[in-house]
């Protein structure tokens, strides 16, 4: 069977695909011919132009249909599989509830001088962030969400009193690197307070941080953009539910 | 308009509604019998104090801190401020010399504490006089200009960091079709124990409500409806640790609505439930005396509960909305309680189902301009599905007679809204409201078939619901886990070091001429 592929209208091989978009054009015939043009530099080939549509003064809207002059080798497609699988609430809390066998308690906070919740909110708090349910929501686990501004020693204090499976760091601040020096701050802490086998897994999140730095900043794990609280659940899952872990 | 008919059981009607005023009270005298910063500071903004420090630290919260360090808030700040204003030329100034250090605050008595009630009396009383005004000049504009031709009002959403990118936007949605513009806030806005000074060009998905953002938001606002010929209302968020400021703020810059949930800060942001009942009490009574209509957050717990399960919690909490707002001076033409269609549509009957659940509100609540919330749980990346949800969504809306209905993207849970998204979302509503403009008055469900059964239902466990509240203490119920599912107890979250038991002494202007003001109609059944 050939593995190389095209789109499929109603027939194979035909190439067909739909797609729809808006020019920043008044509606008028140019603006058709712009959109037929821009179809046939997307790569479809005898583009039909079924809608157009003017929104307000000056954008029009269009749904063009056409076949697609380009190729697929299966076997040339790369998949870059995340390090762990991806859970729903319910499969996380399936997982804790059934191979923990007790609650996952997980301690948040902003260090240092950081007074940006926005991150360790989304991730934690019941609300989310677009349309996901932070941590909280998550029956299974058990969080405590210190907010703004905590000083290391507190933090490595309370992690203690609470029994943190797992401590997440938030910052978002990066003026003179102020998120590396706190990051490093926060893991020496807890590598001092604490042996190989009771410390917490450290995670770290901001928008700033490169994801392949962990080791560099003795965390277990960054997050960086774009991070949902289902990635973070997923991965406290993976580390301390199925994973016989060494933390950093 | 004519109402849909629905048979629901009368007697069950006054018992639920006289359950929700015993179960309000206690949390009621709570919210009478203490103080919070965000009041004390709200008071201070009626008084006319802007500005912020350097840091971008509000002059309202330098001087109230001030105070509350050297005399504490339990006595109210107007006396001990307005005492130490006899040295400066005006607030700003005063609050300049206290973030210093370098004012020794005093609670004066006899004739210094007249004094100092005088002049705090005349500056707050001027901040209501702004209120009253920005009501005055509301009622002629629309008097003017016109409301919507239809109902529902068509509620669409803006949000993009920047107040100046915000503005083209929501006057572009209002030529499109938009009734009532939103303006999304800043992730996390709620959170902060400080309302942003100025116009903001930065947000985190949504842009910061600051008094200024809301004046420059109404002035081009203004500008549109007189072109489009109806009144474009404007919506915003009094929610969060500053609850009480915001609405003064947006009593003061003619805000027309504003979210205003009785636990939605308790529960999904991890308010102390104390701290949000006392900011609640008065930010309602600061909006009846604006005309400002609140919007409830009942659409919330079926994001995180399910939709038919917990359907009754969604009534008793709309019966607990209603019986705060009466409480503080809101008529029910101001109550815009929330309900939202997030049942499951792979659940057989839910069309149905949400029928039931929408014609309930509205035959409960049938003078109140009822939100209409869209789905947004059951939202995929399948965009086409979703425009079919959203079609089906409008039909219940106008159906059942709803007041304000937000706009359901299909693009929800995938990219916030694009222009296209929304020119196609308006096009679904406005086929729906024109194809079926009249259909609410065919719509008599029998009295013995699915849907009208399917209501008493839910309003019967409602009341089960309520009875319990009642007997263990709604505080104890948000404590347990009752609503949304979250377990706030009432002596932790966010906000409780700016909560204090008012003194036997404790004055506050702002407070005083609300009180006045609140005429609280009472319910049928209502105890008192």
């Amino acid at each position: 069977m050939s593995r190389i592929v095209r789109p499929y209208g109603d027939t194979t091989g035909d190439g067909m695909v739909q797609l729809s978009f808006t020019l920043p054009v008044p509606h008028d015939k140019r603006a058709e011919g712009a959109a037929l043009q821009l179809a046939a530099k997307m790569g479809i080939d005898g583009a039909m132009l079924v809608h157009a549509k003017p929104i307000g003064e000056s954008y029009t809207f269009f749904v063009v249909y056409g076949a697609s002059t380009h190729l697929v080798n299966l076997d040339e497609v790369q998949v870059v599989e995340r390090d762990y699988p991806h859970l729903s609430p319910k499969e996380v809390n399936d997982a804790v509830r059934e191979k923990l066998g007790r609650k996952l308690t997980v301690v948040g906070a902003c260090i240092g001088t950081d007074a940006h919740t926005v991150g360790i909110d989304a991730i934690l708090n019941i609300k989310g962030v677009a349309g996901e349910k932070g941590l909280e929501y998550y029956r299974e686990l058990r969080v405590v969400n210190l907010g703004a501004q905590v000083a290391v020693p507190d933090l490595v204090n309370r992690a203690v009193d609470e029994g943190a499976d797992a401590v997440l760091v938030s910052q978002v601040v990066t003026q003179k690197d102020a998120h590396l020096h706190n990051t490093r701050e926060m893991s020496a802490a807890f590598r001092e307070a604490l042996p190989p086998g009771k410390r917490p897994l450290l995670v770290v999140g901001g928008p700033r941080f490169d994801e392949s730095a962990a080791a560099d900043l003795g965390v277990d794990r960054i997050f960086s953009r774009g991070t949902m609280p289902s990635d973070v659940a997923s991965y406290l899952v993976h580390r301390l539910v199925f994973t016989n872990r060494e933390t950093a | 308009m004519t109402g849909p008919l629905l048979p629901l059981d009368a007697g069950l009607v006054a018992r639920a509604r006289a359950l929700a005023a015993e179960a309000a009270q206690p949390v009621v005298d709570l919210a009478r019998s203490h103080t919070t910063v965000s009041v004390e500071r709200a008071t201070l903004r009626l008084a006319g104090l802007t500005g912020a420090d350097p840091d971008g630290i509000p002059w309202v919260n330098r001087l109230a801190d001030a105070v509350q360090a050297q005399v504490g808030i339990e006595h109210g700040i107007a006396l001990p401020v307005f005492h130490a204003l006899k040295d400066f030329p005006d607030l700003e100034r005063l609050a300049h010399a206290a973030a210093a250090g370098g004012v020794r605050f005093a609670l004066p008595d006899g004739r210094a504490a007249r004094a100092a009630r005088d002049r705090a009396s005349s500056a707050v009383g001027a901040g209501f006089d702004r209120i009253d005004a920005s009501r005055a000049t509301r009622s002629q504009l629309v008097a003017e200009i016109g409301d919507p031709p239809q109902r529902p009002w068509i509620y669409l959403i803006v949000a993009t960091g920047d107040i100046y990118e915000d503005i083209p936007q929501a006057q572009a949605a209002a030529k499109a079709g938009a009734d009532v513009i939103a303006v999304i806030r800043s992730t996390g806005q709620s959170l902060l124990d400080y309302v942003p000074e100025g116009a903001t060009r930065e947000g985190f998905a949504g842009t910061y409500a600051t008094g200024e953002n809301f004046r420059l938001m109404r002035a081009a606002l203004d500008e549109t409806s007189r072109e489009v010929g109806r009144y474009i209302r404007l919506t915003n968020y009094a929610s969060g640790l500053c609850m009480p400021e915001i609405a003064a703020l947006a009593g003061m810059n003619r805000l027309d609505m504003m979210l205003n949930d009785s636990m939605y800060g308790i529960l999904f942001r991890d308010i102390n439930p104390i701290r949000t009942f006392v900011d609640q009490r008065f930010s309602r009574q600061v909006h009846a005396r604006a005309g400002i209509i609140i919007n409830t957050g009942e659409d919330n717990y079926l994001t995180t509960a399910d939709a038919v399960e917990a359907a009754h919690t969604v009534t008793v909490s709309q019966l607990l909305n209603e019986r705060f707002a009466h409480e503080a001076g809101l008529p029910d033409e101001l109550l815009g309680l929330g309900h939202a269609f997030e049942i499951n549509p792979e659940v057989p009957e839910s069309f149905r189902l949400e029928l039931a659940h929408a014609l309930l509100a509205r035959q409960l609540f049938p003078d109140a301009p009822l939100k209409w919330m869209p789905p947004t749980k059951h939202m995929t990346g399948d965009v086409f599905r979703g425009n079919l949800l959203d079609g089906f969504f409008n039909l219940a809306g106008v159906m059942t007679g709803q007041s304000i209905l937000l706009v359901g993207m299909m693009t929800e849970a995938v990219v916030t809204p694009w222009l296209s998204d929304r020119d196609i979302a308006l096009q679904n509503v406005r086929y729906v409201l024109s194809a079926c403009a009249g259909l609410a008055e065919d719509f008599h469900p029998p009295a013995d078939g699915f849907i009208a059964t399917r209501a008493n239902h839910v309003l019967g466990e409602a009341v089960d619901l309520l009875e319990r509240i009642r007997d263990d203490g709604l505080l104890n119920a948000i404590a347990d886990g009752t609503f949304g599912i979250m377990k706030r107890p009432a002596d932790g979250g966010r906000g409780l070091d700016g909560v204090a038991k008012r003194a036997d002494d404790y004055w506050n202007p702002a407070v005083a001429i609300l009180d006045q003001g609140s005429t609280a109609p009472i319910p049928d059944g209502d105890p008192a």
